[in-house]
């Protein structure tokens, strides 16, 4: 397998934690909350997980398992930022290191342990194909994270809920004043994120590098909060940002491979590297942030 | 009908709750903590023993806390400083981390130096270390409009790469049994012993200065109160003729400056050469101080007194009462959470009995 072949084939389940959680933020962020825990609710998520298949239950038990655990720790964000109107960059970064904490203390017995993954289906005729077969050779989950890319899309797209979401994070007073019910919505959303922020740790320890450690989300959290300004809160741009970084975390990986001599530690950084620089690269052009941001972005509401 | 308890937003904060907030976290975050630890088959009373009291309870092991609180001061001082004008620098553990390299730059390159500049060169490379690597949150913040949070956040972990790099590779001591560490440091790279008898060292003689300087620059100064203005006001800060820009320069780069002096001084102090385990958290603990002292200069002196008895009476519980030692992360996080909640009481007071138009029910 050339490092070409290697990337197409490995590409989307590299993507998919970044994918699930950035999809999760950009809903909560549309919402006009912005939620900086996802690390931690990333680290809960997977250990949950892991132990759930370490004990023999199955992955779709586990990974509606983090999902709650997920849903559950973004409730006390939501509590706080919502209904103690706090600052959430703090509750955020509070939820943060409390998930991480949660994840080490509930993981500590089962560390470095690992459990089997997910077996990958194949699509009659086109995971034939060479060179881009692989393409089609994934697990379910990847193939339901596509689905959950195109239903997000399509409801912000087409559907009353999808508009009313946006309103509520553009003018909540306005949105208050028209009859929605802001916190209802805003706390629907922060629970969405975090289920889904549930589920790519439990895709991470289950699925994609099938084993517990602490640190293992090592930054990809962060990174899913930096792919929702990549894609300036578009579904499909976010997207295209998560196959970017599903590309790049593999990409030193193939390289290695060629026999290209990379340094292991370069080689780890990579991602945050090209986080930093992509980031400087959007955020300079102004007019696309403020045209395409969020108005009410994380300022509390109050009626 | 029943009414949820509603929020009214008092005319003045109360400086009464202020002061109540911390002491209502940390007494929730206690009780809650003990609950958790009775759940996991923990003695909670041996637990709160160690953690808690044992570290008072003897001059050696309060003089580990006051060794402790030297760090944890001077990074969450340095972080307040931003966090009051609004900028987020959550990267300290990075610029701990590059602080401590440029440090024991000296001692790696130069072992068989002697003299007494070698530890003030170190303190000093080391806060230059610390600021020049909040440089780059900095001009991508000012210059590129890219948001300090994730760019502070990435540059920590780009750090400790960094970290392992030196360790596993050029600066791996070639007598060290192939431990990712490097040489142990000379005499003369060593800061000077403050209380004779125990570890403790000028470092916490520097965070202490550092504690004035911040209050002083925070509350007398026109340019901290410019930090104040542009953090609470932006725009009025902006009409006044406050500039943004200077304010995220400045605030990073001192943070980052406190943050490598702190890296500096653990290398050079208590651990006396650069291994992995440089730093526990600090950089992550310093902004759950700064927050629980209230961004104030003497706030945080007792919020990192008490952050430095969370860490070495959770190493006692570890040994004494079989913790886990993510237990003091769990309590650490806890702890901001709760204080998140109470400090929402500085600024508004509950209204229960009351529907929403004001009237009784």
């Amino acid at each position: 397998m050339n490092g070409i072949e290697f990337i197409l084939a490995n590409m989307l389940a590299a993507a998919t934690p970044f994918l699930l959680a950035a999809l999760g933020e950009l809903v909560v962020e549309r919402s006009g909350v912005l939620n900086l825990g996802i690390e931690g609710i990333m680290a809960l998520g997977a250990v949950i997980a892991f132990i759930i298949v370490y004990h023999g239950g199955s992955h779709a038990v586990a990974f509606l398992g983090a999902g709650f655990a997920g849903a559950c720790l973004s409730l006390i964000f939501g509590v706080l930022a919502l209904g103690f109107r706090a600052n959430q960059v703090a509750v955020g970064l509070a939820i943060g290191i409390l998930g991480q904490g949660l994840s080490a203390l509930i993981g500590n017995s089962y560390e470095a342990l690992t459990v089997t993954g997910l077996s990958k289906i194949t699509l009659p005729g086109l995971s034939s194909i060479p060179v881009i077969g692989g393409l089609f050779t994934q697990d379910a989950i990847v193939w339901l994270s596509l689905v959950a890319t195109l239903a997000v899309w399509g409801m912000f797209r087409f559907t009353r809920l999808g508009l009313v979401i946006r309103a509520v994070g553009e003018n909540p007073k306005a949105a208050h004043a028209i009859g929605y019910p802001v916190i209802a919505l805003r706390y629907g959303a922060i629970l969405f994120g975090g289920a889904m922020a549930g589920l790519a740790g439990a895709y991470a320890a289950t699925v994609y590098t099938p084993l517990w450690a602490d640190g293992m989300i090592a930054g990809r959290g962060w990174i899913a909060l930096a792919l929702v300004v990549f894609g300036t809160w578009m579904t499909g741009r976010v997207f295209f940002g998560a196959l970017l970084f599903g590309a790049v975390s593999l990409g030193g990986l193939a390289a290695q491979a060629q026999a290209v001599p990379l340094n292991s530690q370069l080689l780890s950084s990579l991602p945050y590297i090209v986080t930093i620089v992509v980031l400087g690269i959007i955020s300079s052009n102004r007019r696309l942030l403020k045209i395409n941001g969020v108005a009410s972005l994380g300022e509390p509401y109050e009626r | 009908m029943f009414v949820l308890p509603r929020l009214i937003r008092r005319e003045r904060a109360s400086a009464r709750m202020a002061v109540l907030a911390p002491i209502i976290a940390i007494a929730a975050a206690v009780t809650v903590n003990l609950i958790l630890y009775l759940v996991m088959g923990k003695n909670p009373g041996a637990v709160f023993h160690a953690m808690l009291l044992e570290p008072f309870m003897s001059w050696a092991s309060f003089s580990e806390v006051l060794l402790k609180t030297g760090p944890l001061l001077l990074i969450a001082q340095g972080l307040a400083i931003g966090f009051r004008a609004k900028v987020f620098n959550i990267g300290a553990e990075g610029q701990f981390i590059l602080g401590a390299i440029f440090a024991s730059a000296i001692p790696v390159w130069f072992p068989q130096a002697t003299g007494g500049w070698i530890w003030p060169a170190m303190l000093i490379l080391g806060a230059i270390g610390g600021a020049l690597w909040a440089v780059i949150p900095a001009f991508w913040r000012v210059r590129l409009n890219a948001n300090e949070i994730l760019v502070t956040l990435m540059m920590s972990l780009i750090a400790a790469q960094v970290l392992n790099y030196l360790l596993l590779g050029p600066w791996k001591d070639p007598k060290g049994f192939n431990f990712p560490q490097s040489v142990m440091f000379q005499y003369d790279a060593m800061v000077p012993i403050l209380i004779p008898g125990t570890r403790v060292n000028v470092s916490l003689l520097i965070a202490l200065v550092s504690a004035i300087l911040a209050w002083v620059f925070m509350q007398k100064s026109f340019r901290g109160y410019q930090f104040l203005v542009g953090g609470l006001a932006p725009r009025a800060a902006a009409y006044a003729g406050f500039s943004e820009a200077r304010a995220i320069w400045l605030s990073l780069l001192i943070g980052g400056f406190a943050a490598g002096l702190a890296g500096a001084a653990e290398v050079a102090g208590p651990i006396g050469q650069l291994q992995r385990s440089i730093s526990t958290g600090y950089g992550y603990a310093a902004i759950i101080v700064a927050y629980l002292g209230g961004l104030h200069p003497i706030g945080i002196v007792a919020s990192s007194l008490l952050m430095a008895v969370l860490y070495i009476g959770g190493d006692n519980a570890m040994v004494s009462a079989d913790l886990p030692v993510a237990a003091v992360r769990v309590f650490q996080g806890s702890l901001l959470v709760f204080y998140l909640a109470a400090t929402t009481f500085v600024r508004y007071r509950l209204d229960i009995g009351h529907d929403a138009k004001g009237g009784t029910p």
